[in-house]
């Protein structure tokens, strides 16, 4: 009797012992399969001219204001620039959480433009393992500039547009950094065939440092390589910061380019950056949530 | 024969309250009353585990599963506030004291342990209730966390007015192993 407790008292006390074993560890393994996908990868849609893989999120519309300023170099009687003004007006719209659409207004050229952009792919770690966000962009730009009655023989409507596909592949790296580099491919209907092609394809890299939680530095530089010896054409290069504050985001940059379609700044950028012809400009976003997510 | 029985007895209590009690999609939500907006948010995807023999109670919060109701709001829990990137999970580690595992109804508890947030782990101690019905046990609780203590600084860039406490609710249903 007595060794039959005993030993029933052992079984009894190794089993409890057992079961103070790590429950926490035996959890959070039970947990660890799950995929976290990344997000922010950028603070915006834009990077500094031209997208990010970002897309709004579902039922958000953002009202986006960007302003270039003319270049700096023009001395004191144009103020270094700030007595022009260049300005695009934008509504961006999430549909579902990969897919977004946007209208806008250049005031370079009188430029309407209107964006579709899909998130193909998207950077996730976890289970799923995957390294990239791919975002698709499609656009299109209509020049309202110039008048009908002003516009040469034989210049339809149809020469007034210009389309845009850019892939957007983008890595964060960390909390800090994050990469981007843009594949992009713009046809316009109607060029100077003396200078330049229909069909233009450039690369675009460009990145984001996070200085602090609200501060980010950027960059973005476009290689166009079908720009012709012969044309009066530059590529473009942007610096900026990000300051982002609760549904703002506030980008201040620098930058060779005006225009804010791609046509305009792939492959129309007039400035040469390294000649001193830098303007100062800037991004303000407001976000709006249309619609309560459940 | 005598001896037998005892020990039937003993291995059939035994196994009667040797449970192991484990929830995998318990809910946690917080709400945070402030001046422009009220910030509520809900994790549905909450990890917890009851052993009823030693009592310990352990969570597993992944931070990156609260939803909010405003997209950005999201974004910006996950990025600026709780860094889900470098923190991912927000853990409790203790005893539940005062459950009796004989009653079937409605009992009050206390959880003893060390709550992880945002890296940072404090020792606290949480009223809750617990009740079982059969092979199930249902735990709730409400308190409140000071983001301050868990380093969660607020950027005086934002002009949201975030409170300083959040009031947490917890409610985890438990199925016996």
């Amino acid at each position: 009797m007595k060794k039959l407790v005993l030993i029933f008292s052992i079984m009894a006390t190794t089993t409890i012992l057992m079961a103070q074993e790590d429950l926490l560890k035996e959890l959070e393994q039970s947990q660890k399969r799950k995929t976290q996908k990344t997000f922010q990868t950028f603070n915006g849609t834009r990077l500094v001219n031209g997208h990010t893989v970002e897309s709004k999120p579902k039922h958000t519309l953002e009202f986006i204001f960007q302003h270039r300023f003319g270049a700096m170099n023009q001395g004191a009687y144009e103020l270094w620039g700030l007595d022009q003004a260049y300005v695009r007006l934008g509504l961006d719209y999430g549909i579902s959480d990969n897919l977004s659409a946007s209208i806008g207004r250049n005031s370079v050229d009188k430029t309407l433009d209107g964006y579709l952009k899909f998130k193909l792919l998207k950077q996730k770690s976890g289970s799923a393992d995957f390294p990239v966000t791919v975002t698709i962009l499609g656009g299109m730009a209509y020049k309202a500039s110039p008048k009908k009655e002003d516009a040469v023989d034989g210049f339809e409507t149809i020469d007034r547009l210009a389309y845009t596909t850019q892939l957007l592949i983008a890595r964060k790296f960390n909390s800090k950094i994050s990469l981007q580099i843009m594949p992009s491919y713009v046809h316009k209907n109607a060029v100077d065939q003396s200078i330049e092609k229909n069909n233009q394809f450039a690369l675009g890299f460009g990145g984001r440092l996070k200085i602090t939680k609200s501060m980010a530095l950027t960059s973005e530089y476009y290689y166009n390589v079908s720009i012709q010896e012969n044309a009066p054409y530059y590529n473009s290069l942007g610096l900026g910061i990000d300051l982002e504050t609760g549904g703002h985001v506030f980008q201040l940059l620098i930058t060779n380019a005006i225009g804010l379609t791609e046509r305009a700044f792939i492959t129309e950028t007039r400035d040469n950056f390294f000649d001193g012809d830098i303007h100062l400009g800037f991004n303000v976003t407001r976000t709006f949530q249309t619609k309560k997510n459940k | 024969m005598r001896n037998a029985l005892l020990i039937i007895f003993c291995i059939q209590s035994y196994w009667g309250v040797a449970q192991k009690y484990i929830a995998d999609k318990g809910t946690v939500s917080f709400f945070s009353h402030a001046a422009i907006e009220d910030i509520a948010a809900e994790n549905k995807k909450v990890g917890s585990i009851f052993n009823s023999i030693t009592h310990e109670l352990v969570f597993s919060i992944p931070i990156s599963e609260f939803r909010f109701p405003k997209a950005l709001m999201q974004e910006h829990f996950n990025e600026k506030y709780l860094e889900s990137d470098k923190y991912p999970t927000s853990t409790f580690q203790g005893k539940l004291i005062g459950y009796d595992p004989l009653v079937e109804k409605q009992q009050s508890v206390t959880a003893n342990g060390q709550l992880t947030i945002h890296g940072v782990t404090r020792k606290v101690e949480v009223p809750g209730t617990i009740e079982r019905s059969g092979e199930k046990l249902i735990l709730k609780s409400k308190f409140s966390v000071t983001l301050e203590n868990y380093r969660i600084t607020i950027p005086k860039l934002l002009w949201q007015n975030i409170a300083e406490q959040v009031e947490v609710s917890v409610l985890v249903s438990y199925k016996a192993q």
